[in-house]
């Protein structure tokens, strides 16, 4: 298939991005520049220095929402894609709405609470809807820990699934751009696959 | 009993066992998990009310920080 013919399938479809930091911000990306139809994008914070060692955004960016920012770096890579901002904080009560007529659903916290709470949600919530969960990425080096599995047709998960991030143990840029371009690739495989 | 945890077939003693209780069996330790039985989500506040059975296909997935 050439790209142009899998770029107009993809034009199809709606994927929901909930976290718009390190997963979010890259795989976002990657999707706009498969040529995602409508990308739709939540997040509470702001750009600052300490995101730029992983996170698609650009130091004259500091300060603006994150919404804004990648919705800005989205349509300069790629006019064609719609991209609806949420400036909020994802929760129980307002998942269901935000992320309302998506495809798949990327779930790209930072806190594993968050993530909980995000999966637990959609799952009971939105059955049906697939979700991909980004789950170890911090630190450096052993790329051949990171892997992509299926749960069921509902649950995919990228990530090492071992290490937790911390203060001595930071994410950067290399492995989570790996674990983000793995969701985004998993999107992409699933939607292929819809009529 | 026997089920399938993870892909893998396991045994336990008991005819039955809560979810709680396997996580204490398998020590399963890390808090921050999604544990599906038969594709369906159990969620944590019925860990203790939900049963395992014979059969059962269990999936436990760990939940990292960090993104």
């Amino acid at each position: 298939m050439r790209f142009s013919e899998i770029e107009s399938h993809l034009r199809k479809f709606r994927v929901g991005i909930a976290g718009a930091g390190g997963l979010g911000s890259n795989c976002a990306v990657a999707l706009a520049r498969c040529g995602i139809g409508t990308l739709v994008i939540a997040d509470f914070d702001v750009v600052e220095p300490a995101n730029l060692n992983r996170q698609y955004y650009f130091s004259d960016q500091e300060g603006m929402l994150k919404t804004d920012a990648i919705k800005e770096n989205i349509l300069r890579i790629n006019p064609n894609v719609s991209v609806i901002t949420h400036c909020v904080t994802l929760d129980i009560s307002n998942i269901p709405g935000v992320f309302a007529g998506c495809n798949v659903i990327v779930e790209a916290f930072d806190s594993d609470e968050m993530k909980e709470m995000l999966i637990e949600t959609i799952q009971l919530k939105m059955p049906g809807i697939p979700v991909i969960i980004g789950s170890g990425l911090a630190g450096y080096g052993n790329n051949e820990s990171i892997r992509s599995r299926k749960i069921d047709d509902t649950l995919y998960i990228c990530g090492d699934e071992l290490t937790t991030a911390g203060e001595d143990f930071p994410p950067m840029a290399p492995r989570v751009g790996i674990v983000a371009n793995m969701q985004a690739n998993t999107v992409i495989e699933i939607l292929m696959l819809k009529k | 009993m026997k089920i399938i945890l993870n892909n893998r077939k396991e045994e336990f003693a008991e005819e039955t066992i809560s979810v709680t209780r396997m996580i204490e069996l398998k020590k399963f330790s890390f808090r921050m998990r999604i544990i599906k039985i038969n594709g369906s989500l159990i969620p944590k506040e019925k860990y203790d009310t939900t049963i395992i059975h014979e059969g059962d296909n269990v999936q436990m997935l760990y939940l990292m920080s960090g993104g």
